[in-house]
């Protein structure tokens, strides 16, 4: 178990908002380029709403798996939410739990962001 | 002397047998006390002959310069004063001005000001609060107390934190300046073309002054980042490992980790803004294919952010304040970092937000609705915890606490409308009327204003050893919370029955008048109370008693301040096992006290502070740090002229003051940074040896060439951004007929670029391996290679004829050449410069932290590069 653990630092705390950011970025990115010049307002864009539910889906993998190992390296160290020991595996504990936390955060807001697609369905 | 006899080192052991006025790291004061010449390892600390002989060599070298030269300080805590005070200053400036907005509005059709002059007095108003205000107040509050709370000497750039300053303080006279001239900027604090790019809506400078003078003050924002960042990063005390760092330290990583995402979209906004009002190239006018919206949108990929830039900070004092007033740790710190982290990261996909009714499609509008709503989460969290902090506690109030109290009431209203504001339908309701302004004025003042008020009066005691009134504390908060709220909440209504922002004067008859009078009676209340709080701080108190030390009785290292300052930041530099080492452990203070740490002593008077590694903060390195310079005030005052003589389009002085600055910084540099210390490891006491000079990814200045090109690979993107912005909103880009730069220029510039770069990065490898003249050999073909590089990306466009003025096409291509072309011949020069340094001596196979960072900047050039060509030789090909 000790094995497979990855050692957290501030970068792999950063993932899963990161992960969130991409997928804004791109699916404002299908959108936007989907409804310029921005003509044919009337006509339905379900190819880039599909599209965006597929980089949705792979997000919220990706934040899921980061939420998922996070959690589990947290409980093997003992879980818990107080985190000021003076050792290294309490440096690890706290980073794994505010991973985790982050990782709910970019779940929900990857979630949020996507509603939009799910219920607009053209370029108006 | 008993330090003298004892211990193993004998006369000069330690290398210096005086002070060696040529080192910069050594102030030029008269008198040195004698260097010392027993390692710290081997005195006897309990000996307080010891211990005089050290405290006199602390203070002699930490000391800031008297008389004239005073100015001459870099210290943090001279350097943050100055810093604070000069953003109070025009923050004072800023509030006369709110008022005269106040009084034009108490009644309708008032002429107590022109139209004219309203929009130059709402539109400074805004600009001076937002960059001159509250962002560098952060900057200010950060450099005085994060090196105190991180137990350190300083920060690891004491010279770059003045250059900030002198910058920010000739900027910001620059800006409020031209209001007397009455040419200042008057199209909103955002200049939205092409209101302010044609001269028949904006005649005259303002508009020019707007945007020289702000982005010289954000390159001195972008100096603050970069130095807090490093600061918080690797100048913790030993042991403070990430879980153990006090909360504001993590709030400013993070904010000055925006800052340096936020601020560069700002600055390639402002170079096409500026090309357009100085050149005409066509980036913002639609009849040449350019279009305003690039603009609102690189503005508000920088606007709000900043925001949260703003508001962040001074949560972050609450995060200091409230656990020390609850009497208990904070509850929930994991939180907390979650709250900012993820607000920071939140913040970034809500600035169409301020776009709601540009006509964009509701797609679009929506993943802003959405994420605009997500952000309240992290920020809800924030407010919880300190709720839950302070239950759970045993709250003793004080004045700070009431205007912690005060600022959480206003907030939460703040947060509220906004949640509203948020969702497209309501904002195209009220968007551009008064209940904007309400609701940005709860916001602002609840989030930010009031906790730097709270944070004046917590932190006066550290700073003056002595407290401000309780009394006018009080009266103070009542007289601007009653004020403020009376003030701002009837715009809520003045703005839904229809108020709009901006216009100078109102009908009568339209139910108005009531709550602008109340409005405006409540503005002057609360201005009475903040003028007690600037006399309150700036009465003569010479006969109040000094505060006792620590006088909130707080847990952290900042509080270890003596009541009489002593620049040298902290008697000794602590070994931290907790979050709160004045509570948690045992006989601290008295330890730090009496030297019983590490480097309780300057031996060698010299500045001197420790280096850290990020995630355990194990000592690495004791690092030198430059004294009092006048070298960075006139780098910064040639860099003003840059900008200040651009304004007026005085090109040959420009010209001059560039090359100028350029001396200056380069003089700076080579007299101040990168110093060969007399030997290569120091004992820093307790045992510990740690090396006086390291180079490459273990170095300070390393991570600041990083970071620093983090932020200007940002805004590179950001024109990138713009190149494809204008890509897909065209049918076809490049239009037909259109001259472009063709493939050979470019291809041979990336050639030649790419060769610079490798060849940088083998002179870097094979200095260190020894071979200096192969290595200077490779550094300076790789400045030939680098210019002629420069050269070649410029001839795509040149000899096709690409005309800058026609099309934004042309406009969009040139922009990205020049600026490819500009890094490469700062590459070419850093290069020049190490070469140079080479010869001299100063930079050897074992000593080579300039070609190390130089290297590393080679590697953003060549990303840079290749980018730069790929879109301006295969983005025609596309189309």
């Amino acid at each position: 178990m000790i094995h497979s653990e990855t050692r957290d630092n501030l970068w792999t705390l950063i993932a899963a908002p990161t992960i969130w950011a991409l997928h804004f970025l791109v699916s404002y990115i299908v959108a936007a380029a989907a409804c310029v010049p921005n003509v044919a307002i009337f006509q339905a864009i379900a190819g880039p709403r599909i599209l965006i539910a597929v980089i949705t889906a792979i997000a919220l993998v990706a934040i899921g798996l980061i939420f998922w190992r996070a959690r589990r390296e947290w409980k093997g160290h003992g879980g818990g939410s107080v985190h000021d020991t003076d050792t290294a595996t309490g440096r690890e504990r706290f980073l794994e739990f505010s991973t985790l936390l982050l990782a709910a955060l970019s779940f929900v807001s990857v979630v949020f962001v996507a509603l939009p697609a799910l219920f607009v369905a053209d370029c108006r | 002397m008993s330090d003298a006899t004892t211990g193993s080192g004998g006369a000069g052991g330690l290398g210096i047998t005086e002070a060696d006025k040529s080192d910069p790291a050594t102030p030029k004061f008269p008198y040195p006390p004698k260097p010392a010449t027993v390692g710290a390892s081997h005195v006897n600390q309990d000996d307080p002959e010891v211990r005089k002989a050290q405290e006199e060599r602390l203070i002699w070298v930490w000391d800031a310069p008297k008389g004239w030269k005073y100015w001459s300080a870099v210290n943090n805590t001279e350097v943050g004063l100055w810093y604070t005070a000069t953003s109070f200053a025009f923050m004072l400036f800023a509030g006369v001005l709110g008022l005269m907005i106040r009084v034009q509005l108490a009644v309708p059709e008032n002429d107590f000001l022109t139209g004219h002059f309203y929009n130059q007095v709402y539109t400074l108003h805004g600009t001076v609060m937002m960059f001159l205000f509250a962002v560098p107040i952060f900057e200010a509050v950060a450099i005085i107390i994060l090196p105190q709370m991180l137990g350190a000497r300083d920060l690891p750039f004491p010279r770059l934190s003045a250059f900030g300053y002198w910058c920010f303080l000739i900027g910001g006279i620059f800006v409020c300046g031209s209001i007397l001239f009455s040419a200042a900027p008057s199209g909103g604090w955002f200049m939205y073309p092409p209101l302010t790019t044609q001269e028949r809506f904006t005649p005259g400078y303002g508009a020019d002054i707007w945007l020289l003078g702000l982005s010289f003050i954000e390159v001195a924002s972008i100096a603050a980042a970069v130095e807090l960042i490093v600061g918080t990063l690797k100048c913790r005390p030993p042991g403070m490992r990430l879980n153990l760092m006090p909360l504001y330290a993590w709030y400013v990583l993070v904010v000055a980790g925006m800052i340096l995402f936020a601020f560069p979209p700002l600055i390639a906004g402002d170079i096409l803004f500026e090309l357009e009002r100085l050149f005409n190239w066509p980036f913002f006018d639609p009849e040449r294919g350019g279009d305003p919206m690039l603009w609102q949108h690189l503005f508000w990929i920088f606007g709000h952010p900043e925001v949260y830039i703003v508001f962040l900070p001074a949560i972050a004092l609450l995060a200091m304040i409230v656990p020390t007033f609850a009497r208990r740790p904070i509850l929930g710190y994991s939180w907390i970092v979650l709250a900012a982290v993820g607000t920071g990261f939140l913040s970034f996909g809500l600035w169409v937000h301020h776009m709601y009714t540009t006509g964009l499609p509701s797609i679009s509008l929506g993943f802003f609705s959405a994420a605009s709503e997500a952000v309240a989460i992290p920020t809800g969290v924030q407010i919880f915890v300190f709720l839950a902090t302070l239950l759970t506690g045993r709250v003793i109030f004080s004045v700070p606490m009431l205007f912690v109290s005060g600022s959480l009431a206003i907030f939460v209203v703040g947060g509220l409308t906004g949640v509203m504001v948020a969702l497209a339908p309501f904002d195209w309701q009220a968007h551009d009327t008064y209940f904007v302004v309400a609701h940005l004025h709860y916001v602002l003042l609840g989030g930010m204003l009031f906790p730097v008020v709270a944070g004046v009066y917590y932190f006066w005691p550290m700073l003056a050893g002595k407290t401000l009134s309780d009394k006018l504390g009080k009266t103070a908060f009542w007289l601007m919370f009653v004020g403020f709220n009376v003030g701002f909440f009837p715009m809520h209504f003045s703005g839904l029955m229809g108020m709009p922002r901006r216009i100078w004067t109102y009908p009568e008859g339209l139910g108005l008048e009531l709550p602008n009078l109340i409005s405006s009676v409540g503005a002057f209340v609360f201005a009475a109370g903040f003028l007690i709080v600037v006399f309150d701080v700036l009465r003569p108190r010479s006969k109040q008693p000094y505060a006792p030390r620590n006088v909130w009785n707080a847990g952290t290292l900042e509080w270890l301040a003596e009541q009489e300052d002593k620049g040298w930041g902290v008697r000794s530099i602590p070994i931290v096992t907790t979050r709160y080492p004045l509570w948690q452990q045992k006989n601290f203070v008295e330890d730090v006290d009496m030297g019983r740490f590490y480097m309780p002593d300057a031996e060698e008077l010299k500045r001197e502070t420790m280096v850290t590694s990020v995630l355990d903060a194990e000592p690495v390195q004791c690092l030198r740090v430059p004294g009092p310079t006048f070298m960075t005030m006139w780098a910064a005052v040639f860099l003003a002229a840059v900008f200040i003589f651009a304004t007026f389009h005085w090109w040959y002085m420009t010209i001059g003051a560039m090359v100028l600055a350029t001396i200056a910084i380069f003089v700076w540099l080579w007299r101040g940074t990168a110093l060969i210390p007399e030997k290569g490891e120091k004992d820093v006491g307790l045992g510990l040896k740690l090396p006086l000079y390291v180079s490459g990814p273990k170095s300070v200045g390393w991570w600041a060439m990083f970071i620093t090109m983090v932020g200007d690979g940002t805004a590179f993107l950001s024109l990138i951004f713009g190149y494809l912005f204008f890509f897909t909103i065209h049918e076809e880009f490049p239009p037909a007929g259109m001259a472009e730069p063709g493939i050979l220029w470019p291809a041979l510039s990336l050639a030649l670029f790419l060769a610079a770069w490798i060849a940088s990065q083998m002179a870097l490898s094979i200095n260190k391996a020894g071979g200096v003249l192969l290595a200077r050999a490779l550094i300076g073909g790789s400045a030939l290679l680098a210019f002629a590089a420069s050269a070649a990306i410029l001839a795509g466009p040149y000899f096709n004829g690409l005309d800058p003025v026609v099309h934004v096409y042309p406009a969009t291509v040139w922009v990205l050449v020049i600026w490819t072309a500009v890094h490469g011949a700062a590459g070419a020069l850093m290069l020049i410069y190490c070469l140079v340094r080479s010869f001299a001596g100063r930079l050897t196979p074992e000593f080579d932290i300039d070609i190390a960072n130089t290297a590393l900047y080679w590697h953003f050039m060549a990303a840079t590069a290749l980018i730069a060509t790929v879109a301006v030789a295969l983005l025609p090909l596309a189309s």
